[in-house]
């Protein structure tokens, strides 16, 4: 038997609200499967699973609102038979205890069992401290809706001083009025994210102009084969040459918690989206370094439009190991981006453009596409000079498209 | 110049003695041999036998002639040797000198100034080792104090002495030999013997403790705040009455409660602060308080045992860190 948690969905997140299941008691999940539809102050957000098994039972019903690490559902392992007694539940076992009639002798043992649960899972009532039940009432907030942090997941008073107020929204911001208010609940979570940022952590920034002459003239070739639907957008090359580039700068690609920095594996690039209602996400790609363009134009194009759509996966949200924000299309020359916590490093693009440039080989001036890229990184983690190099690398990188 | 807790009691006797001719002193081996723990040495030779008198090994017999010196208008100070053989003298303490202006309609005073020694340790085994603080502090019609610092040991007797009914000072075995710099003579001279101190600010919880374990919870504090734990440690130095109001406010400063006291927890002192804390306070509680108390046994002679059995340091540290979930 395992657990099922609400996965933090991005490291500003503290609670989602439950929208649907996917998945039922007796249900076969594979590892990466899509079971439950988790609404965030940002997303609708399709959670997967982590692990292989069979759906045992269902803890959460849809339109709760949890804390981040709250169990939703617990599911058998590969092979493992299903307990003779369903155990009673999470959110059911009061309402079921009422609806039971005085027990038959014979179930004594299953009363040892019930309390077992019960002790594990202490149902009802949670545990507060008298300091912070006073201070959410002062404070007219729900006590219920605060995740504990005390011992035991006791809620203390800094649970309650850090808990946000949110006003329960129509699930999918269906109303005028819900919308302004999940408006102002994103503006709200981006706005503590981006404080965190610059109060913690030291950026420094970096600019380099990248010519873009070969790109642009390889990618033509390329495109000039494919239908327009699918083109690969310069945006697409500039996310796997940043990708390719930072594999041999690992500083630049990871987390810093807990006072010190975890470098990443893979690269895991959030592609900084803005939404139409004013806003900003900025999910995963996946691996960008070894997938080809045109996957990845797909999966670009594909994130796009689920995430304005509202319909992100929770590994999308959760596991950006830098971010690359593009804005070009808005027709800025040059991006000084804020760092997202706990990543250690953001690439800026700004608009690809034909400007003056000396050509270095013959010495002439000449008229070539090129765009600012820019760099801001957290120099806890690195330093200039790596930093310079790898903006020095990107830009070789970019000067022969055909090697990636 | 740093002072030794001995010294400073012994400069406050002195002083009492010169002072006031009514002061005199009397206990056990307090004269010839200076007393057991030395505190009185020297007196004899400069105040003569009347005024430091040795006394028979009767409890009994001499605090009940310290009750009935006080009442005759005399300044008595008796010396009990350890705590746990007042219980001979309970019924001249309880009976008598805590009663008489009750039950005589506020005609008789009892203005007697108790000493006892109190505490663990030493390996002095368990006869000499208990913390029974709280018996007295459980009695209305006497003060109990217990100082913890060197200024207090230095200027808690005169207050003492002033007050008109019965004051007893608990002097922990252990801090005989603590020193400290005695603070300028304006500040102890200005010593009451009704409020708890702020020994150290915090904000994250209050170390509540007296007499021989403040040292162990300034410690403590110190190990924490090398953990970025920032803690506040409070001295009772009153038992009686207890500053409530002291401990009130840092509670509501700090939201958490750890009481460290000698005694065991049954029926403690340590129990009775956590039950007023409950009663007062419960608003501001972020937590259950908790208390380090010494195990409920007899306290052994083995020094291995000995300190396992009474409150340390290393336990005031997890205990706080527990509260916190650290």
């Amino acid at each position: 038997m395992f657990e099922f948690k609400l996965p933090s969905l991005g490291a500003d997140m503290d609670e989602g609200k439950l929208l649907e299941w996917h998945v039922k008691p007796g249900d076969k999940v594979k590892k990466g499967q899509v079971v439950a539809v988790v609404d965030t102050s940002k997303a609708a957000v399709d959670v997967e699973i982590w692990q292989d098994g069979t759906v045992f039972e269902l803890l959460v019903e849809p339109g709760t609102r949890l804390p981040v690490g709250s169990v939703m559902a617990t599911l058998l392992e590969d092979g493992e038979s299903a307990p003779a007694r369903k155990p009673v539940t999470l959110q059911g076992a009061r309402k079921g205890e009422a609806r039971r009639k005085a027990p038959p002798p014979e179930v004594a043992a299953e009363a040892v069992g019930v309390r077992q649960a019960a002790e594990l899972a202490p149902p009802g009532r949670p545990r507060v401290s008298p300091a912070a039940r006073k201070r959410a009432d002062e404070l007219g907030r729900d006590i219920a809706r605060i995740a504990g942090s005390g011992p035991g997941g006791v809620v203390t008073l800094a649970d309650v001083e850090r808990a946000v107020v949110v006003p329960t929204a129509a699930a999918a911001a269906a109303t005028p009025a819900a919308a302004a208010t999940r408006q102002a609940e994103m503006r709200r979570t981006i706005a503590a994210a981006m404080s965190r940022s610059k109060r913690e952590i030291p950026h420094y920034y970096l600019f380099e102009t990248i010519p873009l002459a070969r790109a642009s003239e390889w990618l033509a070739g390329v495109n000039a084969d494919r239908p327009i639907t699918e083109r690969i957008l310069m945006a697409a090359l500039l996310l796997k040459a940043v990708a390719i580039t930072l594999k041999g700068f690992p500083a630049l690609n990871g987390f810093y918690r807990n006072e010190r920095f975890e470098p990443a594996d893979a690269v895991h690039a959030g592609v900084a989206i803005s939404l139409r209602g004013g806003g900003l996400v900025a999910p995963a790609l996946h691996d960008v370094d070894s997938k080809t363009l045109p996957v990845l134009m797909h999966e670009l194009s594909d994130l796009v439009r689920r995430t304005r759509a509202g319909s992100l996966r929770s590994s999308e949200m959760s596991d950006p190991t830098i971010t690359v924000t593009n804005l070009g299309e808005q027709g800025v020359e040059a991006v000084m981006g804020v760092i997202y916590p706990p990543q250690v490093a953001l690439v800026g693009f700004g608009r690809v453009a034909s400007r003056p440039v000396v050509d270095e080989v013959s010495g002439e001036l000449r008229v070539l596409p090129a765009v600012t890229a820019s760099l801001a990184a957290d120099h806890r983690v690195s330093d200039g000079h790596r930093g310079a190099l790898f903006l020095g690398a990107l830009r070789e990188l970019l000067q022969h498209p055909e090697d990636f | 110049m740093k002072v030794s807790y001995r010294e400073a009691l012994r400069e406050a006797l002195r002083e009492a003695l010169a002072q006031d001719p009514r002061v005199f002193l009397m206990g056990e081996d307090v004269g010839r041999y200076g007393g057991t723990y030395a505190v009185s040495k020297g007196l004899l030779d400069e105040f003569g036998p009347d005024r430091i008198r040795d006394t028979p090994l009767s409890e009994l017999g001499f605090v009940g002639a310290g009750v009935g010196a006080a009442l005759g208008g005399m300044r008595p100070i008796v010396e009990v040797m350890t705590i746990n053989f007042s219980l001979l003298a309970l019924d001249q303490i309880v009976n008598s000198a805590a009663l008489l202006r009750h039950m005589s309609g506020g005609q008789c005073a009892v203005p007697l100034v108790i000493r006892m020694v109190t505490g663990a340790g030493r390996q002095l085994a368990a006869q000499h080792s208990h913390s029974l603080e709280n018996w007295y502090a459980h009695i209305p019609g006497i003060r109990v104090l217990a100082p913890a610092t060197v200024a207090d040991a230095r200027g808690m007797l005169a207050p003492a002495l002033a007050d008109p009914d019965p004051v007893i000072i608990f002097e922990h075995a252990q801090l005989y030999n603590l020193e400290d710099a005695l603070p300028v003579e304006r500040v102890w001279r200005a010593c009451d013997i009704s409020r708890a101190a702020v020994r150290r600010t915090g904000t994250q919880a209050s170390l509540i403790t007296y007499g021989g374990c403040l040292p162990k919870a300034m410690q403590a504090a110190d190990e924490l705040a090398a953990t970025g734990i920032d803690v506040e440690v409070i001295d009772l130095r009153v038992l009686r009455p207890l500053d409530l109001d002291t401990i009130a406010a840092s509670v509501r400063r700090t939201h958490r409660v750890v009481v460290v006291d000698e005694g065991w927890k049954t029926g403690s002192l340590a129990g009775e602060i956590v039950a007023r804390i409950a009663e007062d306070c419960l608003y501001d509680l972020d937590a259950p308080p908790r208390r380090v108390c010494s195990a409920e046994v007899p306290i052994p002679y083995a020094r291995h045992m000995e300190a396992a059995a009474l409150p340390q340091v290393a336990q005031i540290v997890a205990a706080v860190k527990e509260m916190l979930n650290v």
